[in-house]
């Protein structure tokens, strides 16, 4: 079964805030799910599917019940920062196989205000990884110190990423920074875990968003303009018993899995969701996706590729980097640009023209040890 | 804390059952890996199963405890307990046994070291820190 064309995304939400110190999380789910149904032009009631991730408060069972949901389908994946990429695939499925027609996916979390991180090394390997002080940009350092040494990608090249972030933040009035840079000024940024400096890093901010994923049927009911579900793929990388190779990402699994669901090849793709936690992220995902070759991706964005007059617009909304990375988790925000984009709803000035095709991809987990790995093509309504 | 009183803190991770070998001779400050019983393939971390032979079992063998650096970061902001301790090296070590296991690099005498160069010598070595003995990587001589 194939899930392309199985489900559209109606509705979709970016929660405005960034600092919520008065917010609570679950009050950031409740706002996020009301502003995706609101966008739809649905409501509460009309939800029979939930998705969250195990992260929510309390879980699916409570979040429904906060939420007063009468769901038929429910599901709490969990591949860290992916999981909502993963999830759109999920409620396509759920959809395509008859269990529900209106499900609403829901993330939100308060790790600049709470202070919450993820622990970086748990599960059986905890005791092998957890004393040496293995940190989130530790660990994404040591796939950059790599790349550098068989490629020769350079601190330059990371910093371009950044550079392409910051140059569509300015557009975004709800970004948390909005300051265009050099890559003068990331490569004088302080160094957090060499080669990455403090400007190579995603933003820590609070906040959340939604999506709403609906049949064809429930689409075509409704007045607004919807997104097409066409292909995605999965994927878990990981350290493969003591044999891990840090140059490549679960993207080279996960990108030609959505490519062959989708039909579609590379040269269709019209703009790019790269979760960007880190700016090797974004350059090794970039190879794994097939965008260039491998080792290539630090010269393939050095010319301005990725900014939204070049070649492979990504992150128009200055993504993880500059705009917003609520709960520590990116895939969402990176898929609702994507909807904006395939709406013509995009910020003017970063806008793709006549953008058909999107692709989302979303590294959840580290680098440096596992990840889970998502990869979502979106269409307009009638691609 | 100045750079001579630097060391890396006890962080005590949870320890489950199954991995004895490997820790009881990790205490006498000998290094041994889990083996898949089958086709003698090394495991890391250890673990008491080969996921490619799960019926055949594991056998534990003592390693030499060379290795050389496949990757390092310079990690300059520590987080949580490790904020006093930065800089220290976060490094992917291969032993010449073949696995590559994520550690730290320390002096001689056991202290963080702050620089590192991939395929550089080191040599395994334990020290107790916490509750655990805990596998790190010197400069070899």
């Amino acid at each position: 079964m194939s899930i392309r064309g199985a489900a559209f995304i109606a509705g979709a939400y970016e929660h405005p805030g960034r600092v919520l110190p008065d917010t609570s999380t679950a009050q950031i789910h409740v706002e996020a799910a009301v502003g995706a149904l609101a966008d739809a032009g649905l409501d509460l009631t009309d939800v029979d599917g939930y998705l969250c991730s195990g992260d929510a408060p309390g879980g699916p069972i409570a979040m429904a019940d906060h939420l007063g949901l009468a769901a038929r389908h429910l599901d709490s994946t969990d591949l860290g920062g992916s999981t909502y990429v993963a999830e759109v695939s999920h409620a396509a499925q759920a959809i395509a196989a008859g269990k529900c027609s209106v499900v609403l996916i829901t993330m939100g979390g308060r790790p600049r205000s709470a202070g919450r991180r993820v622990p970086p090394s748990a599960g059986p390997a905890q005791p092998f990884e957890m004393p040496y002080g293995h940190s989130n940009p530790a660990s994404y350092a040591l796939a950059a110190r790599r790349h550098m040494h068989e490629f020769g990608t350079t601190p330059a090249q990371l910093a371009e990423v950044k550079v392409a972030a910051a140059a569509h933040a300015q557009h975004n009035p709800n970004a948390f920074l909005q300051k265009p840079v050099t890559v003068e000024e990331v490569l004088g940024s302080p160094l957090i875990a060499a080669p990455l400096h403090r400007l190579d890093c995603c933003v820590v901010t609070d906040g959340g968003g939604a999506l709403v994923v609906v049949s064809p049927q429930v689409a075509q009911s409704l007045e607004r303009r919807t997104v097409k579900v066409l292909g995605a793929g999965e994927a878990a990388k990981h350290t493969d018993l003591g044999r891990i190779d840090l140059t490549y990402t679960g993207a080279v699994w996960s990108g030609p899995r959505a490519f062959t669901e989708a039909g579609v090849s590379h040269a269709d793709i019209d703009y790019v969701s790269i979760y960007d936690s880190f700016t090797i992220t974004v350059i090794i995902t970039l190879e794994d996706l097939g965008f260039c070759a491998k080792g290539e991706g630090g010269r393939f964005v050095s010319d301005g590729t990725l900014q939204a007059t070049g070649r492979l617009p990504f992150n128009t909304d200055g993504g993880s980097l500059c705009n917003n990375h609520p709960a520590n988790r990116g895939g969402m925000t990176r898929t609702i640009e994507a909807v904006r984009q395939l709406r013509g709803e995009a910020a003017a000035a970063v806008q793709v023209p006549n953008c058909d095709l999107a692709l989302v991809h979303g590294t959840g987990g580290w680098l440096g040890t596992r990840m889970g790995s998502a990869t979502l093509i979106l269409g307009q309504e009638d691609a | 804390m100045t750079s001579a009183e630097r060391r890396f803190p006890d962080v005590d991770p949870p320890v489950e059952p199954g991995l004895e070998p490997y820790w009881e001779a990790a205490t006498e400050g000998r290094l041994v890996l889990s083996r898949c019983a089958e086709d003698g393939a090394a495991l890391w971390p250890p673990r008491p199963f080969c996921p490619r032979h799960a019926s055949a079992g594991v056998r534990w063998e003592p390693a030499g405890g060379g290795a050389e650096v496949y990757s390092y970061t310079v990690v300059h902001r520590g987080e949580g307990a490790f904020a006093a301790v930065a800089p220290y090296v976060l490094a992917y070590v291969q032993l010449d046994e073949g696995p590559r296991m994520l550690t730290n690099l320390v002096t001689s005498d056991g202290r963080p070291a702050t620089e590192a160069s991939i395929g550089q010598r080191v040599v395994a070595r334990f020290e107790q820190q916490g509750k655990l003995p805990v596998l790190r990587f010197t400069q070899s001589h």
